[in-house]
């Protein structure tokens, strides 16, 4: 019983991680990955419903690896204060959220965490990180 | 896999523009194709500049694009899915269409050819 608990684990862990590296190439191939938690559930499984058509571009996948990075992204979509009013928008910088956080910056293309963010790409986004461009 | 990586890999040795024009395709008709908006915004060069042995720069996120060419990045047509998925892609955003057979293969010999 164990022994089959184990391996359960193992191959959850094995999955999760798989998916966690299609997210982070598939996703990060044009810009950087934004994290899951960014958006709530709704948003993603509309988003990745029409990425033949995902902000003027066309970022269509095969259908294994869009049912792949799908489900990650439910599991680890936002949830509670951070997607409040959220909706389905799949514009993370139109979240209420996102504007608080932003509301003393001007932001010239709210695409480019990195631009600020220095470590946006491995998914940090500490203030200690911050370098504001003057 | 290890036949299409061989293949593919043809692409960065010498022998291939010969190959590629053997087989009916043509690097300069490719050249044209690359740098023609095709009467839209976009051309290949939006985003992967005018020459392609050099890195290039999202139109629209500004994220940078290692080289296309392969004589530049050794990692290009290596793997066929993500190749025909960008074809996919980028033929659809620069075209409003899919590429056909010729025009994929003439734009890949322009991109072997260059050195």
């Amino acid at each position: 019983m164990r022994a089959l608990l184990a391996l359960a684990l193992g191959l959850l862990l094995l999955q999760e991680a798989a998916a966690q590296s299609a997210w982070k190439a598939e996703c990060g191939s044009c810009h950087i990955a934004y994290p899951p938690q960014l958006l709530p559930a709704p948003a993603w499984r509309r988003m990745m419903a029409q990425l033949e058509r995902h902000f003027g571009t066309d970022a269509s996948l095969e259908a294994a690896a869009a049912a792949e990075i799908g489900a990650y992204l439910e599991r680890h979509a936002g949830t509670g204060k951070r997607v409040a009013g959220a909706g389905s928008s799949q514009r993370i910088s139109e979240t209420p959220w996102f504007r608080r956080e932003h509301d003393e910056v001007s932001l010239t293309n709210a695409a480019n965490c990195g631009a600020c963010h220095t470590l946006a790409d491995q998914g940090d986004f500490r203030e200690r990180n911050l370098r504001i461009p003057r | 896999m290890r036949t299409a990586k061989t293949l593919l890999a043809v692409l960065a040795t010498a022998a291939f523009p010969a190959l590629a024009q053997n087989a009916g395709f043509s690097a300069q008709r490719g050249e044209r194709f690359f740098h023609s908006t095709h009467g839209n915004d976009w051309s290949c060069a939006s985003c992967h500049t005018a020459n392609p042995l050099g890195p290039g720069k999202h139109a629209k996120t500004g994220k940078p694009i290692e080289p296309l060419a392969p004589a530049a990045n050794p990692r290009r047509f290596t793997d066929a899915a993500a190749v025909e998925k960008w074809f996919r892609r980028n033929c659809n955003d620069v075209l409003g269409r899919a590429c056909t057979a010729q025009e994929k293969g003439d734009v890949t010999a322009y991109l072997g050819s260059l050195r």
